[in-house]
């Protein structure tokens, strides 16, 4: 008996099988997603990456270290002065290098401002993702400015490689001061833009209020970092839990949600940019005068021993693992980058949703694809 | 004959020439007298029929090309952009430039495609657009046809073009277009009730479904002023079932560009594409002159009951004006919705749909229907 | 904990671990066979709470593979760092963790695609980045004939 109404029900268990990606608007670059619908619905998300796999931890194997700093900008190139700093912290640490505080202070306040500009680009590009296309220039606009800064520093707009093993590459340029000064002006007076245009819109509040929920116990079994985790109440920020730079000399609030859906990771972002709005203000007169590197040998080689170097990235927990034989070049290097760890979640809370979910969701997740592939 | 339909035509044009504007109807009726007097009347209806064709194509695609433009400068305005500005003065002819390249590009044939279908599909929502622009009104006497059922013809016609839609997306083989064809349909299927029983409300007004006489009723004030609330209602009731009949955002689900890359029409390329493009534009178009027809009284002055002298002012400016003023005014309207809304779920559509319009529709319609039986509007 | 706790308790759990507690983190280095049912104890004994996988990272030593677990406790805030090497070369087999941290299955992906190693009870254990025809490139044997990259 119970055959018979198996087969009746038959559509039931067909799966319509959808192909999003390599190439597809709302994938954030080369991320193929095979999406297994019933209707709208989704019933599997399973997530096929490497497109742009360049094995950089292979790469890292026969390469310095010094080198190895320009590959971390091709990881998640949104977050390229905090990768930078992760790998030349862990350096720095197996050397026992002093680090004055004057690099520090320039350190924290770039990677402050590297967390703005990705949070900004998140808005703009999550924005699109919902249908609201101006939202894209609007976060445009104002990211702009941020890398207007860095150009000016660094010569670089993404790709900065602006720290080095011991220090920073250059000084810091004699406008900068004012110019970040200018940039904080002006970004709180136009923050309260991108509320009006998204936060409080009632069509955008309806499609990401209650979506993707994601519990406590998941986020933290899953490994979820970064704003994402925080929004489901993952108190995961290792600016407060193993500070490093200057954020032990700053006050900033950790941001933290316990509903964990799709507006709360959203949320949880724009909280972030005023918060390190406030960490700039703080550091931005308090910039000593010295030099901005340490004088280290021209070739760096790390004591034999094993280095862990936890960093928070715009997305979330960067960890440098050096595993080094005592040469030249590392034995093995391993980035823990947030956004391979990050995807792993997405089949389990886009489950039951609707396509137009999954895209929210992967969209509040805020991807960079070059950091899942490394 | 030639000379004879031009000889005709003139003779209606005796008086001031620009007396024209503000009458179109002396006019058609030259060009008809003189047809007929020299023609058989089977010719002379070919002959005006070809002559309304031409005329339509050539609005068609200024049209289309000018709300392409229009569009795209309206959602640079919007977005701190300048819009094109590259061909001709602030880039007016960027759309040309456009239509040229699409019209070069190659048609890319797909495999395992129904390609009779496939092919057939832009034919289809592009036939819909011509047969519902021949019943608008778009001044006085400037008419393909005035029916005693128009806007009921208007409401027919109109909802054939989710055939094309749902061929579009069936017939081109590919997962994505069947998912926006399948919104799309549920979509149009469920918002034709809305702008039915919107319009529905201003025909009850009106007492009539011609649209000439339903213009003509507006002349002591449009409708949208003389039908107190209720018409208010229909009016935004209308604007936003007719965004939704139109696929644009933020109801755009059926090609939702950031889940279903371009939904039905993913899979065409060249002037197939172009043909779905411009057909979403004159829909806009349609959508709007209706809008503007029923609620802001058409091709008719803005008048203010026995007020002599304004309406005398107000009957300066040529109906046509008027007409393509209020137009795109609505036009304006639903363009400032797309960019800036974001879109919404399927789902939260249909509820929004069959929980909140319909009822409201319903009722609104009752409260109209008494307004009008007590004689309480203007 | 502190570090001198830690390296107790998990003597206490299994007396044959080698702990090593001078370094940045207490170090735990475990045989194969015993990995799984030490790592489900330290996560599941209130005292130490291991409920965070920070990272998970193989390691091409020569003779065998390691696998080097980075555990977080997010209630008592302390760190451990969990070793273990496979026991041969050719056919390196550890257990898997992904029914004690969801997270370890895309970690566990990539160590398998990119060292070979394989892990028993994985719910879905292909590659990941590479296909199927591609060999390992981290192992340290590994030669590139486009790309000489060797070290």
């Amino acid at each position: 008996m119970e055959e018979i109404i198996k087969e009746v029900v038959i559509g039931e268990q067909e799966e319509y099988v959808i192909n999003m990606g390599p190439q597809h608007p709302s994938t954030h670059g080369v991320l193929r997603l095979v999406v297994s619908l019933k209707g709208e619905i989704v019933k599997n998300v399973e997530p096929h990456i490497g497109y742009i796999h360049r094995g950089i931890e292979k790469m890292c194997e026969s390469i310095t270290y010094t080198q190895i700093i320009h590959l971390t900008d091709r990881m998640d190139y949104l977050s390229a002065m905090m990768n930078n700093e992760a790998v030349c912290l862990a350096v720095e640490k197996a050397l026992e290098v002093e680090i004055p505080d004057r690099i520090k202070i320039i350190r924290t306040i770039m990677s402050e401002l590297s967390r703005i500009q990705s949070h900004q680009l998140f808005w703009a590009s999550f924005g699109m993702d919902l249908g609201g296309q101006t939202c894209f220039f609007y976060g445009l606009r104002d990211r702009e400015k941020v890398l207007d800064i860095f150009e000016e520093t660094t010569g670089g707009r993404m790709i900065v490689s602006y720290n080095c093993p011991g220090g920073l590459m250059y000084d810091i340029h004699p406008n900068f001061r004012k110019r970040v000064k200018e940039f904080i002006k002006y970004f709180r007076g136009v923050l309260w833009e991108y509320d009006a245009i998204l936060t409080g819109n009632v069509i955008f509040r309806e499609r990401s209020i209650g979506i993707g929920t994601l519990s406590l116990e998941d986020a933290i079994s899953y490994g979820i970092t970064g704003p994402s985790g925080r929004a489901s109440g993952f108190s995961c920020d290792i600016r407060k839990h193993e500070p490093y730079s200057a954020y032990d000399r700053v006050q900033f609030n950790e941001v933290l949600y316990n509903e964990g859906d799709t507006y709360h990771r959203y949320l949880a972002r724009i909280e972030e940019m005023r918060e390190s709005m406030s960490i700039i203000d703080q550091l931005i007169d308090n910039i000593p005068e010295g030099p901005y590197f340490v004088k280290m040998k021209p070739v760096i080689k790390l004591p034999e021993g094993e280095y862990f170097q936890r960093v928070e990235t715009a997305r979330g927990e960067l960890d440098v693992f050096i595993i080094s034989d005592g040469n030249k070049n590392p034995y093995r290097v391993k980035f823990r980058s947030p956004n391979f760890v990050n995807l792993g979640v997405l089949n389990h809370i886009t489950k039951d949703f609707k396509i137009a979910d999954l895209i929210a969701i992967a969209g509040s997740l805020d991807f960079v694809i070059p950091d899942i592939d490394r | 004959m030639l000379l004879n339909t031009i000889t005709n035509t003139l003779v209606t044009l005796s008086d001031p020439w620009w007396k024209v504007f503000y009458d179109f109807s002396s006019l058609t009726k030259g060009i008809d007298e003189g047809l007929r007097s020299s023609l058989s009347p089977f010719w002379a209806v070919t002959v005006e029929m070809v002559i309304i064709g031409i005329l339509f194509l050539l609005f068609y695609a200024v049209i289309g090309l000018f709300l392409v433009y229009a569009e795209r400068k309206v959602c640079a305005f919007i977005q701190n952009r300048l819009g094109p500005n590259r061909i001709g003065p602030y880039g007016i002819f960027q759309t040309v430039a456009d239509l040229i390249k699409l019209l070069f590009k190659e048609l890319i044939p797909i495999k395992n495609a129904d390609s009779f279908l496939f092919n057939l599909a832009p034919y289809i929502v592009i036939i819909v657009n011509f047969m519902v622009l021949a019943a608008i009104p778009f001044a006085k006497g400037l008419h393909a046809i005035d029916f005693n059922i128009g806007i009921f013809y208007v409401i027919a016609v109109s909802s054939m073009s989710v055939i094309g839609v749902l061929l579009a997306g069936w017939s081109s083989n590919s997962k994505y277009s069947l998912i926006g064809a399948m919104r799309s349909g549920a979509q149009i299927v469920s918002y034709e009730l809305s702008i039915g029983l919107a319009i529905i409300t201003v025909v009850i007004l009106a007492g009539s479904l011609q649209l000439s006489e339903i213009v003509e009723a507006q002349r002591t004030g449009w409708f949208i002023f003389k039908g107190h609330v209720p018409a208010f209602i229909a009016f935004v009731i209308y604007i936003i079932s007719g965004t939704a009949e139109t696929n644009r955002g933020p109801f755009d689900m059926a090609e939702a560009e950031s889940e279903l890359t371009a939904g039905y029409h993913t899979e065409y390329s060249g002037i197939k594409f172009a043909f779905f493009y411009l057909a979403e534009y004159i829909n806009m178009f349609i959508v709007a002159s209706i809008a503007s027809t029923l609620f802001l009284g058409g091709w008719m002055p803005f008048h203010v009951g026995n007020w002599e002298a304004f309406n005398r002012v107000m009957d300066i400016i040529p109906p046509f004006f008027w007409y393509i003023g209020k137009t795109f005014f609505v036009i304006y309207l639903i363009m400032l919705f797309k960019w800036t809304f974001p879109r919404l779920r399927i789902d939260q559509l249909l509820t929004l749909e069959w929980k909140y319009l319909l009822p409201i529709n319903l009722v609104n319609v009752l409260i109209m229907a008494f307004l009008v039986l007590m004689g309480w509007h203007f | 904990m502190d570090k001198t706790q830690l390296g107790d308790f998990v003597k206490s759990l299994k007396p044959d671990a080698t702990v090593i507690e001078g370094k940045q983190y207490t170090e735990v280095t475990v045989a194969d066979t015993d990995l799984h049912s030490l790592a489900k104890k330290l996560r599941e004994s209130e005292e130490t709470w291991l409920d965070f996988l920070v990272c998970l990272t193989g390691v091409d030593y020569g003779d065998n593979f390691g696998v080097i677990y980075h555990l977080k406790s997010t209630k008592h805030g302390h760190m451990i760092v969990l070793k273990t090497r496979t026991s041969e070369r050719e056919k390196p087999v550890l257990n898997s963790v992904c029914d004690i941290w969801k997270g370890a299955e895309f970690h566990e992906r990539e160590v398998f695609d990119l060292l070979g190693v394989k892990f028993n009870n994985h719910p879905d254990l292909r590659r990941l980045f590479l296909d199927s025809s591609w060999g390992f490139p981290l192992r340290k044997d590994y030669v590139d004939d486009i790309n000489i990259v060797s070290k």
